[in-house]
């Protein structure tokens, strides 16, 4: 459970990781009667419709205005989005 | 405002037709709207975000081009809009702490579409956060109450649209439906509610929750005005992948008076008899309004519909995990502060996000990550692909099928503690939104639940296949008129 | 820096180690507009401007890709005889970090649009190798984050990052070779032999300096005649083709002396430090990353029909490696030549038509790499775009093969060809400049010459050489250069004997 939350990057307090695990334990129960349904035989949906090469011609359209997305960043500086540090480990 | 209450008694039809008429200005409607709303919604809690201003403007621009001599099909009909859909300008919050504060600079296509046909954007409503959930308890920013008993949800997630309809503070209103989230509040609150079929309406602009699943819908009173909705707002968008380039069948011009023709399908697995004695009445009269109608009743089978939960809960988590992964206190939206990166994300996601929104992401990481990819996301997918199947099999001996919507009506507050209990809300409208069907429901009667004192609403849910909106719509309202539930309860 | 120890070692352990190399490089592709938004794909401007929802990943937007961006990826795929798949698809690469708006990459996984192929390249000294492809996908670029706080840019010790999004969502081809290259030469060649043709096939301008190409290398070494491969480190951080060669060789170094003294190669990441001139372990992470692939539920699967595939395929143009051998094989061209030819697209297509026109190709490269090229440069264009057309300059060879004309008048009326344009021979003949090499003419100016300097002939006589070459040169100066001078000298010898 720690290691989901880590992968999701969600903070947990430790009455969390017992409460979602012990909710995250009975969904699995619940979704393991999925083993019961044969699947041999067919292919997984990726999508419902079936759509193919859906794409776009390489045009130029029109941006954002940059004061306003800026205006709603959390923080900038000088017309960049400014973070905390990065510690590399984090990649 | 007398003018408010004559207006927001008509339905969406009668308005447009008055306004392209020239017999009542858009601006007339707009300010007795405006000025009844606020004041009406305060026990109710269906809207987050009142738009009287643009409302106005947009009420302006509306009469210019009638003077112009131009013909509306929407012209001048008050709507509603659920939270999780971008107006440029205003408050887009998906009932989350995590964008209570953000404005969007863009707007939705469907939306686009809507004002383009001449509503009138009343305001922003509640939802489950993030679209995740089935009463819209689950939203952090205020509750919604259930028009017909104040002390029972109204459904969810598009609880706030529904609500505002079934109350009468919305002519018509736009909800999103993953699982269910546009049919079960329908149910609830007494009023049509329609999910077209994927791909048939632009997702661009709608903030995601399951990308292969969500599709924008309308609620409205009565079949018709869900139908001149649907024809506004759906058709191609170049801004969505996945929106079907195909013809487009307008479906209010080819409303039924009857289903004289049509074989519709029971299903043998949603079989009502342990829902309760009066539910289990309620749609036995409603399908045997439906042979009333000329329709040929016929059994079918679903065999795997029952994995449908399971499979659902697979894989909305999964890309759901995906979807929100963008909150992260960076370009927009809430930020906690953090020594470092890190752990900026991880208190501002903590924060930003509530449990419900937490469970499901946590589930779709686990069933994404390695070495649980095959064995849960992947056999999902196929669950999937065999419930499409089971259904087309299905639609080989009928043209629609009957259901109910939800097992139950409106319950009361935290009735619903456990999660699995509540998804057991979205039973039978989840398989349909698997196999991508067109779907809604229509309100089939009442019933007095357990513990409980009023006749809570009930809906029946009609599903189609693939891309037959005109079919879905068309018998709905033969079904519609011939029953007139609605009409029958009175909001509290 | 290697110790002197480990480059005492060095010759010794060139012959009892092989480095076994390979390369992963990420090519931006040059595209009007990004991968899955409209926003334009280039380089520089102010930070976050060229931005839309969709590239900042704004609740709500959608991706669609760009057309161009898939045919180019094709495009680029068959010029190196990869397999173009019937289906391709987009998955989604999840991992969390700044530059990543969505924090998820939408990127191929498990069918990409290219596999296989091989990219053949050659080195300085003419050899020719080949490295295998494992494959080549699409995927899309993140935005740059600049670290401040630190002194130095680097991330280690900075306080805070900024972040600016112009560069999210460009397109991006991540090719990964299979590790067949077993030197810094090698990999700078193979890194040559794709810049070649990325550029001749117009997908990808390939700047290192502006990012447009960005490379890592993964190095192991091995006994020579050893079957299994050693330990393997990725190098990142190389910012030139001359830092890739400077960290790999240095990176090769390093793992040799490890060897040498009975160390073990700790598999990890180590990025180039170039002003310091070596590489340093990066902290290795703490686990592999689980990137939670799924195909990106988005976008809809791409069909290739094979009649797209031949379509590409029969408008490839002749690709470097192609023209490099036709030049070295056929016509003899030395590998300098030839290389420097290939290089410049234009020049290549000139020297072709000069030479198709011509009778020997060892005469057009002559001018061309030399005194027309040098016109060129001075004038600032490129050959192909001066008054000098291929035919001209072809028949100007013949002339000078002949003899008709000698090599100082041939550089006159290559100036006057390039001020002037028209034809060689025109010129030679209006102005009479042909070769002199009747006797009879030739005797004549010799005996002029004879005459108007008896101290030469004195100065010859005394054994002076020097004075032989004074009067050469003044025959040429009396004959307007027009003599021939081999012939001259041989008359001058003999009339002085």
């Amino acid at each position: 459970m720690r290691h989901v939350a880590k992968l999701a990057r969600l903070a947990l307090t430790e009455t969390e990781v017992a409460q979602y695990g012990s909710q995250l334990a009975g969904l699995l129960a619940f979704v393991d009667e999925l083993r019961e349904l044969d699947t041999e035989h067919v292919g997984p949906t990726a999508q419902v419709i079936e759509s193919r090469n859906v794409v776009r011609a390489d045009d130029v359209a029109p941006c954002l205005d940059g004061a306003e997305v800026l205006a709603a960043a959390p923080q900038a500086q000088n017309g960049f989005f400014r973070v905390p540090k990065i510690i590399a480990a984090a990649q | 405002m007398a003018g408010a209450d004559d207006i927001l008694a008509c339905t969406a039809r009668e308005i447009a037709h008055a306004v392209n008429a020239r017999e009542r200005s858009a601006v007339e409607v707009a300010s007795a709207v405006s000025g009844t709303v606020a004041g009406r919604d305060r026990g109710l809690g269906a809207y987050l975000t009142l738009t009287p201003q643009l409302m106005l403007a947009q009420a302006q621009r509306v009469d210019e081009r009638v003077a112009a001599g131009e013909s509306l099909p929407l012209a001048g009909v008050p709507v509603a809009i659920k939270d999780n859909m971008c107006l440029r300008g205003t408050r887009t919050t998906c009932g989350s702490r995590m964008l209570e504060g953000w404005t969007a600079p863009y707007t939705a296509t469907a939306v686009e579409r809507l004002l383009e046909a001449g509503a009138l954007p009343i305001g922003k409503t509640n939802m489950d956060e993030f679209a995740m959930g089935s009463s819209c308890e689950n939203s952090a920013l205020g509750i919604t109450r259930n028009p017909y008993d104040r002390e029972r949800v109204p459904g969810g997630s598009s609880g706030g649209s529904a609500a505002a309809v079934g109350a009468g503070l919305a002519t018509i209103a736009l909800g999103s439906d993953t699982g269910g989230s546009i049919r079960e509040p329908a149910a609830f609150c007494n009023v049509v509610g329609f999910k077209p079929t994927y791909g048939r309406v632009s997702r661009y602009g709608l903030v995601a929750f399951a990308s292969s699943l969500d599709q924008i819908g309308p609620f409205a009173r009565t079949v018709e005005d869900a139908a001149l909705t649907y024809d506004a707002i759906a058709g191609h968008d170049r801004r969505d992948a996945t929106s079907v380039d195909r013809p487009l069948e307008t479906t209010a011009a080819a409303l039924r008076r009857d289903l004289r023709g049509l074989r519709v399908g029971i299903v043998k697995e949603f079989a009502t008899a342990d829902l309760g004695a009066a539910i289990d009445r309620c749609y036995a009269r409603a399908y045997a309004d439906l042979a009333a109608l000329g329709a040929e009743l016929v059994e079918v089978e679903l065999p795997t519909a029952k994995y449908g939960l399971a499979t659902y809960y697979l894989i909305a988590p999964a890309e759901c995990s995906s979807n929100l992964a963008r909150f992260d206190g960076v370009r927009y939206g809430l930020r906690v502060a953090g020594a470092d990166v890190g752990e900026m994300y991880e208190q501002t996601r903590a924060l930003g996000f509530g449990p419900e929104v937490k469970r499901r992401i946590l589930i779709g990481t686990y069933a994404l990550s390695s070495g649980y990819y095959d064995a849960y996301y992947v056999k999902a997918q196929k669950a999937r692909t065999a419930i499409a199947d089971d259904f087309k099999a299905a639609f080989a001996h009928c043209d629609l099928i009957a259901s109910p919507a939800a097992s139950a009506p409106a319950f009361t507050f935290n009735a619903k503690s456990d999660p699995v209990a509540m998804y057991l809300m979205d039973y039978y409208t989840i398989p349909v939104s698997l196999a991508g069907l067109p779907s809604l429901s229509v309100p089939c009667g009442a019933v007095v639940p357990d513990g409980g004192t009023r006749p809570m609403p009930l809906g029946l849910q009609l599903a189609s296949p693939l891309f037959t909106e005109r079919l879905l719509l068309g018998a709905a309202h033969a079904y519609e008129r011939h029953t007139r539930h609605a009409e029958k309860l009175v909001p509290a | 820096m290697i110790s002197e120890r480990e480059s005492a070692a060095a010759p010794l352990a060139e012959s009892k180690y092989e480095a076994v190399i390979g390369i992963e490089c990420h090519v931006e592709l040059k595209t009007a507009s990004k991968m899955f938004c409209g926003c334009p794909n280039e380089f520089g401007g102010e930070p976050n401007t060229k931005v839309c929802p969709v590239c900042l990943a704004l609740p709500g937007a959608l991706p669609v890709p760009n057309a161009a961006a898939i045919e180019h990826m094709i495009r680029a795929g068959l010029a190196f005889g990869a397999e173009i798949p019937a289906f391709s698809k987009f998955d989604r690469k999840n991992y969390f970090y700044p530059d990543m708006p969505k924090n998820y990459q939408i990127s191929q996984y498990d069918m990409p649009l290219t596999q296989g192929g091989a990219v053949r390249y050659w080195l300085a000294d003419g050899t020719r190798r080949e490295c295998r492809l494992t494959r080549i996908h699409l995927e899309e670029d993140t935005g740059k984050s600049t670290h401040a706080g630190s002194g130095d840019g680097r991330i280690a010790g900075s306080t805070y990052s900024l972040v600016d999004f112009n560069r999210a969502g460009v397109p991006l081809m991540e090719c990964v070779s299979e590790p067949d290259i077993r030197s810094a030469d090698e990999a700078v060649a193979f890194l040559d032999a794709l810049k070649r043709t990325f550029v001749q096939l117009g997908v990808s301008d390939v700047k290192m300096e502006e990012g447009s190409l960005r490379c890592d290398a993964n190095v192991s070494i091995r006994l020579r005649g050893a079957a299994e491969y050693g330990t393997k480190t990725e190098i990142k951080n190389m910012n030139s083709f001359r830092s890739v060669h400077r960290a790999i060789e240095s990176e090769i170094a390093r793992q040799t002396g490890l060897l040498e003294r009975g160390e073990r190669i700790i598999q990890e990441t180590r990025g180039w430090d170039e002003a310091a001139g070596e590489t340093h372990s990066m902290r290795s992470k703490e686990q592999a990353h689980d990137y939670r692939y799924f195909p990106d539920p988005d976008l809809v699967p791409m069909e290739i029909a094979p009649a797209t595939v031949d379509r590409i395929r029969a408008a490839l143009p002749e690709l470097p490696i192609a023209r490099f051998e036709r030049y070295v094989d056929e016509f003899g061209l030395g590998v300098a030549q030839a290389t420097q030819i290939v290089d410049n697209a234009s020049l290549a297509e000139y020297f072709d038509r000069a030479v198709r026109a011509a009778t020997t190709p060892a005469g057009v490269v002559n001018f061309v790499l030399g005194d027309l090229s040098r016109l060129a440069n001075e004038h600032g264009i490129d050959v192909a775009q001066s008054r000098v057309s291929p035919e001209a300059l072809a028949e100007l060879v013949a002339l000078t093969d002949a003899g008709t004309i000698n090599s100082k008048v041939a550089k006159d009326v290559l100036a006057r060809l390039w001020r002037e344009g028209g034809s060689a021979r025109a010129i030679v003949e209006s102005d009479g400049l042909a070769q002199v090499s009747d006797p009879g003419a030739l005797a004549a100016f010799v005996e002029g010459a004879l005459g108007a300097h008896p101290k030469s002939v004195a100065d010859f006589a005394a054994g002076k050489e020097n004075a032989l070459k004074f009067l050469i040169g003044q025959v040429m100066k009396a004959s307007r250069g027009t003599a021939n001078p081999t012939l001259v000298e041989q008359v001058l010898r003999k009339r002085l004997r």
